[in-house]
């Protein structure tokens, strides 16, 4: 009971710390709403990718990075109703 | 584990990439002077704005093999020099020092806070630091921030706190600076957006509601903890902060730019704002909204402005109103905000003011820029426009201002630094028939977009070019007194005779001279003080300066062949293989050695070194022997004319030159032996300076004519002027002092001198036939020589004539009108609103459309015209996205282009109306373009091929196989779903179609003429979003990503073999595919991370006689190679090498080298070249200790990762 009291614990502050941590009951859109906010940030991290998206866009590099942090506010749509 | 690989690879940068992420300023070097630091890619650059000669320079450039995200500047309060703060993707913060002593960057701190990685929760994307250098916060796009305090310990060492935490869950961050408070507690203001209401809400009323807020982290120095000070409600569309000065020197507070608006904001002032004006124009949408992209502030005496850019490359010149207090004292109360037009230049990622009166553009593409101010704009007539008319709320409704861009008033460009930053496209191909194949490039975006041409060589000034009356065999350049600085004959040996021409206002033919003009001449020297001696095949003239001389005659029957001297030593070698030796007494006497010695065969060539400092005479003497030998005979009065050492050769050597150079292993200078051979190739080897052993020999090939050495004097540095097919110089490269070869841009020369005179102090003199040149060497910085030829609009894609020496490129911009719209409006009465006045795009840029594309094609002439030579645009929309020449087998093999354009393109997320394919006939010798039909296809055709002599076109998912038709083309074949997204790229061999998705790696494709099918096969078991592929052989192929990996994979054998068997047709169709797939797989051979995306790859060979490597050409302008090994010897040995200076020279960012080049897939089969050439830098005593554990010497080790490059690079 100990053990799993504390694999419970190291779950937490797992999740407390490093956002995106799964537990048994992600759903879809908090899973995609991670992966999606996960991908923009790389977007804007790797200078390389920045530019490249830019190119592409036809855009100025900052107007694409502020673009890619304003999609991290609600990358995949509304969530869901709860049910239940 | 990448041992157990059996293909390795070496991995080199030719180029570096030259897109700069970030620029700041500073004074880094602890002087007064500023420099300015850069990053781009990996690489940190420091530069040197030279304010003389008005140009900028780098001083150092180091690897530190990590991305860089953030650079900022501080300087500890008493301190006279700036720090750097490195953000990269170590999980850690990097505290920098540069040391201009030894040049070189000093880490003093090396903090970890989290992961490695470029993550979202992870610090290191944004860093701001207290003006007043005394803390500093580095962010993560997502919840964390991290303050360190920083400090001096009575040692004045600079100490760093143990961070300090001011994380905010479901807080993004827009942007991050510090404040300028003074002495105050240090504030950080923070631009930020929180998302946890919103992921809540399935109503999407939170979403609607969501505000942006500008925060204050206060740094409590006292309590040491960080509070969220104050927050408040500002412009949603805001996404830049720009820090007020505040203290003593302004109001404080922040700027917040977003759309259209530029606010002013601080805790206890009121707010302010201004509107971004917008352009006025015949051409511009008047509806549409600039945004803030870059800016800078800058203060000088006590005032302070901002330079702030839009997207279209307008600068403005923001300034704030103070209030004064009833005696007319400046309070630090905020007035108003005044905005005005400034100037337009280039797009800019970073903007830098100088104190000494410069901006330094770091240009998002295409070339950065250097500008001299010349005024700040203060008195013009600019329209000014001010906070007072508008309400601070930003919300309130405005009315929007214009104003009218003009060419430049308050700068003066003075410099441009070339980049080939976005590099689109790279193909290495010789069309001028030179022995090495020259670059060929499409970079930069808009109508700053370029064709490039690059060759390896140095740039040469010519100074005279003269023509002489016969053709002469030799030059040579001679002083008349020991203690003149400059040259007074220059002496040209015909075959019968000798012509003396004396330098002074002009030049001219000077007689009486004491020399012998009436037959060739073999050496001519300046000896003792006044003295010169003159050899000629029949004797030794020996002219005083009285103009009395003295004939040492040749023995009968004998000529003299080759001679060798210096300022007291004079060697000849006669015909029959004697060897005489004479040298000079303090008397100015001649005296000759009383024994000649006699060589095994005929005497080709001699050499004496210079005299070294404080000695009497040179001890050495190589005489080079037709029997394909160099001896070392020794000089020294008691073994005078004895063999030192010998060292045997492939070819007689034709010339000899003895001379000391930098040497990189030493530190210091050390004493070479060039020899050149009839062969035509080049070998260099150290003589021992005490014994007169030969080791180290290192040989390059130069081209197939004897190799004719002299030594020469470039920009300080003694080099060797080495002629064969092409003048060559060797020289020690600036920042690693290793020896370099590089060809000079200059005709064939058939001998060459040095020359100095007033005007041309490090020059030389060179004849080609009958021309006599003289010339210098400019710079020895830059072995690459750009030539840049202007294109419309951004390239995307370019090929070459099969025939010709022409190539065909198309470009194409979003969002921009094209040229029938634009002159439509400009010539439309009702529109123009005042002025018509055109303004060059080059500067200015293209007329905004969204929605609309402007495309064209272009035929480029690189070779002879070097220009543009004809351009097609595009109508109807239509954008042009692939490009192929085919010989279609149906129309007799007749050359025709295939442009593959798509209809009202929409990029993200992708959509089309439609797709189309233009056939054109190449008319006018290739000078033009004829449109003979275009045909409908579902969506933009991303990749073209010919394949035996019809279209391959990649449609979407789909490979379908066209025919010429006389309407259109014809559909003969088509495999649906040929990849699992999008066909993006297309190679052939034989009737294997290597087929790549944007996303799925690459997938093999047979097509079968039997069955008249196209069955894939193969394809890979990682999502490779691919961007560039080559196929290397039948077997395998070569591939770029997105992510900035390069991999090579194989297909097995055995699937190989079966795939192409007769009749294996229905065979592989009814294959039952594996995982979704294809039934087979592919083997992965190499993988490496390089941090830029290869957007073009190549099997060529790069140098004259070189192996072929793997070329690839990075968006941010690098250009690399991977460089097969031959024996496992060498990889055994340069993994060893790796896994020292991983060990002996950590990547200065914190990053591990391993794990950097494991970013995405773990690296295989590849030795970073990069690495191993930071040996090159490193101290003395790292290099031997790095040598100690691989049982080497230094030499051998620079020596094998020399060879690793000049074998097949430059």
């Amino acid at each position: 009971m100990a053990d799993k009291l504390r694999a419970q614990q190291q779950l937490e502050q797992l999740q407390a710390r490093y956002i995106g941590t799964g537990h048994a009951d992600t759903s879809k859109f908090e899973w995609t709403s991670n992966i999606a906010r996960d991908s923009y940030s790389s977007y804007v991290g790797h200078p390389p990718m920045l530019q490249y998206m830019a190119v592409g866009l036809g855009e100025p590099r900052e107007a694409v990075r502020a673009s890619m942090i304003e999609k991290m506010i609600q990358p995949v749509g509304k969530p869901p109703e709860v049910t239940d | 584990m990448a041992t157990t690989s059996s293909m390795f690879m070496y991995s080199l940068t030719l180029k570096a990439p030259t897109a700069i992420h970030q620029a700041i300023v500073g004074q880094f070097a602890g002087t007064k002077e500023q420099q300015i630091l850069t990053a781009s890619g990996s690489r940190l650059t420091l530069k040197q704005p030279d304010h003389i000669r008005d140009t900028i320079t780098d001083i150092i450039s180091h690897d530190c093999f990590g991305i860089i995200r953030s650079l900022a500047s501080f300087r500890l309060a008493g301190s006279t020099k700036d720090l750097i703060l490195v953000g990269s993707d170590s999980g850690r913060i990097a505290l920098l020092e540069y040391i201009p002593a030894e040049q070189r960057f000093n880490r003093i701190h090396l903090e970890t806070y989290g992961k490695s990685g470029v993550r979202r929760v992870i610090p290191g994307q944004y860093l701001a630091t207290d003006p007043k250098g005394r803390a500093c916060m580095v962010a993560s796009v997502e919840k964390n921030k991290l303050v360190y305090i920083l400090n001096r310990d009575s040692q004045a060492k600079v100490t760093i706190s143990s961070p300090l935490e001011a994380h905010k869950n479901h807080a993004l961050l827009f942007a991050l600076v510090g404040l300028d408070v003074g002495y105050e507690n240090p504030i950080f203001a923070a631009l930020e957006v929180d998302y946890g209401d919103s992921d809540q809400d399935p109503s999407g009323e939170a979403y609607e509601n969501i505000k942006k807020q500008l925060v204050y982290y206060e740094l409590d120095l006292g309590l040491n903890h960080v509070v969220r000070k104050w927050a408040d409600e500002v412009d949603r569309t805001a996404h830049l902060l720009f820090q007020v000065p505040g203290g003593a020197d302004g109001p404080s507070g922040v700027l917040v730019c977003g759309e259209e608006n530029i606010t002013y904001r601080h805790s206890n002032q009121e707010a302010f704002r201004v509107p971004i004006p917008r352009r006025q124009g015949a051409t511009e949408d008047p509806n549409r909204k600039r945004s803030i992209v870059a800016g800078t502030m800058h203060k000088m005496r006590g005032a302070f402005f901002f330079l702030l850019q839009t997207g279209d490359g307008d600068l403005f010149k923001l300034t704030i109103d103070m209030g004064e207090d009833a005696q007319g004292n400046a309070t630090a109360d905020v007035i108003r905000l005044k905005i005005k037009y400034f100037d337009t230049v280039p797009v800019a990622t970073s903007l830098c003011i100088l104190k000494r009166g410069f901006l330094f553009v770091a240009a998002e593409s295409g070339s950065h820029t250097f500008y001299q101010f010349l005024k700040l704009g203060d008195d013009d007539e600019e329209a000014e426009f001010t906070s007072d008319d508008y309400e601070p709320d930003w919300r309130a409704t405005y009315s929007p201002v214009r104003f009218h861009p003009r060419p430049l008033e308050n700068l003066h460009l003075t410099e441009t630094i070339e980049s080939m930053s976005p590099l689109m496209g790279l193909k290495s191909v010789n069309l001028t028939g030179d022995d090495a194949p020259q670059l060929y490039s499409i970079c930069g975006t808009g109508a700053r977009s370029s064709f490039k041409t690059l060759r390896h060589g140095l740039e040469v000034t010519e100074i005279v070019e003269s023509a002489l009356p016969r053709v002469p065999t030799k030059v040579w350049t001679t002083k008349l007194m020991k203690a003149s600085e400059y040259d007074n004959f220059i002496v040209l040996s015909f075959v019968h005779e000798t012509l003396i021409l004396s330098i002074g206002e002009t030049v001219e033919e000077a007689t009486d001279t004491g020399f012998l003009t009436s037959a060739p001449t073999i050496a001519v020297q300046q000896m003792g003080e006044d003295a010169m001696i003159q050899v000629h095949p029949k004797g030794i003239r020996h002219i005083e300066s009285t103009g009395r001389w003295n004939d040492w005659p040749a023995p009968q029957h004998r000529s003299i062949v080759a001679a060798a001297s210096n300022s007291t030593q004079v060697a000849i070698a006669l015909s029959s293989g004697e060897i005489a030796y004479f040298e000079m007494d303090g008397e100015g006497a001649l005296n000759q050695y009383d024994d000649m010695r006699q060589m095994t065969g005929t005497v080709t060539s001699l050499s004496l070194g210079p005299i070294p400092l404080g000695r009497q005479r040179s001890s050495f003497l190589a005489v080079g022997c037709d029997d394909s030998t160099v001896r070392i005979l020794s000089l020294e009065p008691d073994t005078c004319l004895e063999n030192k050492s010998i060292q045997a050769l492939t070819s007689p050597p034709n010339s000899l030159s003895i001379m000391p150079m930098i040497d990189s292993s030493s530190g210091g200078s050390t004493l070479y032996l060039h020899i050149g051979l009839y062969s035509g190739v080049y070998i260099r080897t150290v003589l021992d300076e005490v014994t007169g052993e030969l080791s180290d020999t290192r040989t390059r090939f130069l081209g197939p004519k004897p190799v004719k050495l002299t030594r020469v004097e470039v920009q300080g540095q003694t080099a060797v002027l080495a002629l064969s097919t092409r003048p060559w110089l060797g020289y020690s490269d600036d920042m690693t002092k290793m020896f370099t070869l590089t060809p000079l841009d200059y005709p064939m020369l058939e001998f060459g001198w040095s020359f100095h005179s007033e005007q041309c102090p490090h020059g030389m003199v060179g004849i080609q036939d009958e021309h006599l040149r003289l010339f210098q060497i400019p710079k020895l910085s830059s072995s690459l020589l750009e030539e840049s030829i202007p294109l419309q609009y951004t390239p995307r894609q370019f090929v070459r004539h099969p025939t010709l020496p022409l190539f065909y490129t198309i470009e194409s911009d979003n969002n921009t009108l094209p040229p029938d719209q634009t002159s439509r409006l400009l010539a439309d009465p009702s529109i123009v609103n005042g002025d018509a006045k055109v303004l060059p795009a080059k500067d200015f840029g293209y007329p905004r459309g969204t929605g609309h594309w402007a495309s064209c094609v272009s035929v480029v002439d690189p070779i002879n015209e070097k220009r543009v030579l004809s351009c097609l645009d595009l109508e109807d929309n239509e954008a042009a996205v692939s490009m192929a020449f085919v010989l279609f087998s149906s129309q007799d093999d007749a050359v025709h282009l295939v442009v593959g354009t798509g209809q009202n393109m929409i990029m993200s997320p992708r959509s089309s109306t439609c797709g189309w394919l233009h056939v054109y006939d190449i008319v006018d010798e290739g000078q033009s373009l004829k449109l003979i039909h275009k045909t409908k296809v579902d969506a933009p055709p991303q990749a073209l091929l010919a394949f035996q002599g019809r279209l391959l076109a990649g449609i979407g998912q789909s490979l379908v196989m066209y025919d010429m038709g006389m309407r259109q083309l014809l559909r003969k074949s088509q495999c649906l779903n040929a990849v699992p997204n999008l066909l993006v790229g297309l190679e052939t061999q034989g009737s294997r179609i290597i087929c790549s998705d944007v996303q799925e790696s690459v997938t093999f494709v047979v097509y079968k003429f039997a069955d008249n099918r196209l069955i894939p096969f193969v394809d890979d078991s990682i999502a490779r979003w691919t961007s560039a592929t080559a196929m290397m052989d039948y077997e395998t192929v070569a591939g770029g990503d997105k992510f900035g990996n390069l991999w090579l994979l194989r297909c097995p054998a055995k699937i190989s073999e079966g795939a192409d068997e007769q009749g294996s047709g229905a065979h592989l169709v009814h294959e039952k595919g594996y995982l979704q797939g294809t039934p087979n797989r592919l083997d992965l051979m190499i993988h490496i991370f390089t941090s830029d995306i290869p957007t073009s790859i190549q099997k060529t060979s790069l140098v004259a006689g070189g192996a072929d490597t793997l070329l690839w050409g990075g968006l941010q302008g690098t250009i690399g190679i991977l460089v097969p090994f031959v024996s496992r010897e060498d990889v055994d040995f340069f993994q060893n090498l790796e896994g020292e200076l991983r060990k002996e020279d950590a990547p200065l960012a914190g990053r591990d080298h391993l794990s950097y080049r494991s970013y995405y897939v773990p690296v295989k089969g590849v030795i970073d070249g990069d690495l191993c050439e930071r040996y090159l830098v490193l101290p003395r005593g790292v290099k031997e200790q790095i040598a100690g554990g691989l049982d080497r010497s230094v030499r051998e080790v620079e020596r094998k990762i020399g060879d690793m490059r000049t074998r097949v690079a430059f």
